[in-house]
């Protein structure tokens, strides 16, 4: 396990020095419900990209290949905001 | 005496227009400030320097303490120097916004113009706003008169600045009795006061820094202690700091503070305890105690936070009797919070003396030479037999 720092190791006043250290954090732990895509029916319009509020639709080449399960909360957001209804939320544990 | 090295002008001013005209001089970054009485005066002086266009401030008319507090705390994170200033209830609702400030390290000064905590609803002096937020994190030193009131705001906001401390400071003083009071109060150039406190270095600026960071994110079990660890840290550098900024402002006026002060403390059988305005009554009140061949003398306690415990027992050690006045109850306490402390300072002394507390002047009751007088036989009288009949009692009370 990482040894944590001391308090005379540390920015003052709990500063966070460095940006983007969200993504150290794993918040993909945290869901209850798992955003699952049907590659079949997703046409790419990237809603889902847009609409996540934890940037955890993978993009490449211009299309929607999946998800960063690391940090997705499991929102259902993606889902509710696809037009083609081409991404289910499925209970982690029934997965 | 030190030597005093700039000219200084005699001007006749209430608390109030002493603090407004200290911040002037200061000629803070950004204000933010709510109305209330008794600080309504204070505030109103400073808008008038703003509408004159006499300082560069930005004030920021806010709708409530709690977003004054909230305000300021943005300011002073983007890298302003920030000053505001409350009393009683608005203080009372800051209190959140308190820890905040203190935990961010960020140095805003502001003047506290005491005043009794609702309810009942009351307008006058007691203490009990800012001693509740003795745990706040904040530098709290309680001025005397309209001069200290001036000086004391100048020398907390150099220490709170000093980058060992980086702590929010507030100073004090008894609403109305202090704050519409008019007395001479002896003045630096404005030139003065500006090589004295210096041009701002804050310790990070959001608006000014060029590398990116974050304010004010979650901090859990993992870190949050150690983060609380470097604010003790920053309090136990406030005394050094508050040495070093009045140090420097006695060469500049011949003015010396002290955390705590004695009057006649030499030899005294009783030595009584008192904060603020009353600390001037008692002290007319050793001089006709000892007139009459009594042993009594005063301390005077000015720093509050972080509490000068080793002064205390300097200053108190030798006496037989203490008598601690407080213008505040802790409700449910053994003792006020002044009376707390001193007692706790006074453990380890050998000849430790016995400690009695009075609580008086709730809610404005004045407190004249009559009720000091009265406190000092009961010291007297414990300092005779050794026997206390009470350690907590009330002064002026029906």
């Amino acid at each position: 396990m990482e040894k944590k720092k001391g308090w005379k190791e540390i920015p003052i006043g709990g500063l966070i020095t460095e940006a983007g250290n969200a993504q150290e954090y794993e918040t993909g732990s945290w869901r209850t419900f798992k955003p699952v895509l049907d590659q079949k029916t997703c046409n790419n319009c990237l809603i889902c990209w847009i609409f996540c509020p934890d940037t955890s639709i993978v993009v490449e080449n211009e299309e929607m290949v999946g998800f960063d399960y690391v940090h997705c909360k499991g929102c259902g957001i993606c889902a509710a905001e696809c037009p083609k209804k081409a991404i289910a939320m499925v209970l982690e544990e029934e997965e | 005496m030190a030597k005093i090295s700039a000219p200084q002008v005699k001007l006749p001013l209430t608390g109030n227009d002493a603090a407004a005209l200290a911040m002037k001089q200061v000629n803070p970054d950004v204000v933010a400030a709510y109305p209330i009485t008794p600080q309504t005066e204070l505030m109103q002086t400073f808008a008038q320097y703003v509408a004159d266009g006499e300082v560069d401030t930005a004030l920021i008319t806010v709708e409530s303490e709690h977003s004054a507090m909230s305000a300021c705390i943005g300011a002073a994170a983007a890298g302003a120097r920030t000053m505001t200033a409350t009393s009683a209830n608005g203080f009372a609702l800051m209190w959140e916004v308190l820890y905040i400030a203190a935990s961010l390290r960020l140095p805003i000064t502001m003047t506290v113009v005491n005043r009794a905590l609702s309810g009942p609803i009351n307008i006058h002096c007691d203490h009990s706003d800012s001693m509740g937020a003795r745990d706040a994190g904040w530098l709290q030193i309680y001025a005397e008169n309209p001069q200290e009131a001036y000086d004391l705001l100048l020398i907390a906001l150099k220490a709170a600045e000093n980058h060992d401390v980086l702590l929010p400071a507030m100073v004090m003083y008894d609403g109305f009795i202090i704050s519409h009071t008019m007395e001479v109060v002896q003045t630096l150039p404005d030139g003065a006061v500006k090589d004295y406190i210096g041009p701002y270095r804050p310790a990070y600026a959001l608006l000014l820094d060029k590398k990116p960071f974050t304010v004010g994110p979650l901090d859990f079990h993992d870190y949050y202690f150690e983060h609380k660890r470097q604010e003790i840290e920053g309090t136990e550098h406030a005394p050094a700091a508050l040495a070093e900024a009045a140090a420097e402002y006695e060469n500049l006026t011949g003015r010396h503070y002290a955390p705590v002060e004695t009057y006649r403390a030499d030899g005294a059988d009783v030595i009584l305890v008192a904060l603020g305005s009353t600390a001037g009554t008692a002290r007319y009140v050793v001089d006709v105690l000892r007139e009459q061949g009594k042993a009594v003398g005063l301390m005077k306690l000015r720093t509050f936070r972080p509490f000068p415990h080793r002064e205390v027992a300097d200053a108190l050690g030798a006496t037989k009797c203490v008598v601690v006045c407080d213008r505040v109850a802790s409700f449910g306490a053994f003792g006020s919070p002044t009376f707390m402390e001193v007692r706790s300072a006074l453990y380890e002394v050998p000849t430790r003396p016995q400690v009695i507390n009075y609580i008086y002047g709730l809610g404005g009751r004045d407190i004249g030479p009559d009720l000091l007088e009265q406190a000092y036989g009961e010291g007297l009288r414990v300092a005779k037999t050794g026997e206390i009949k009470q350690h907590v009692d009330y002064l002026g009370v029906r």
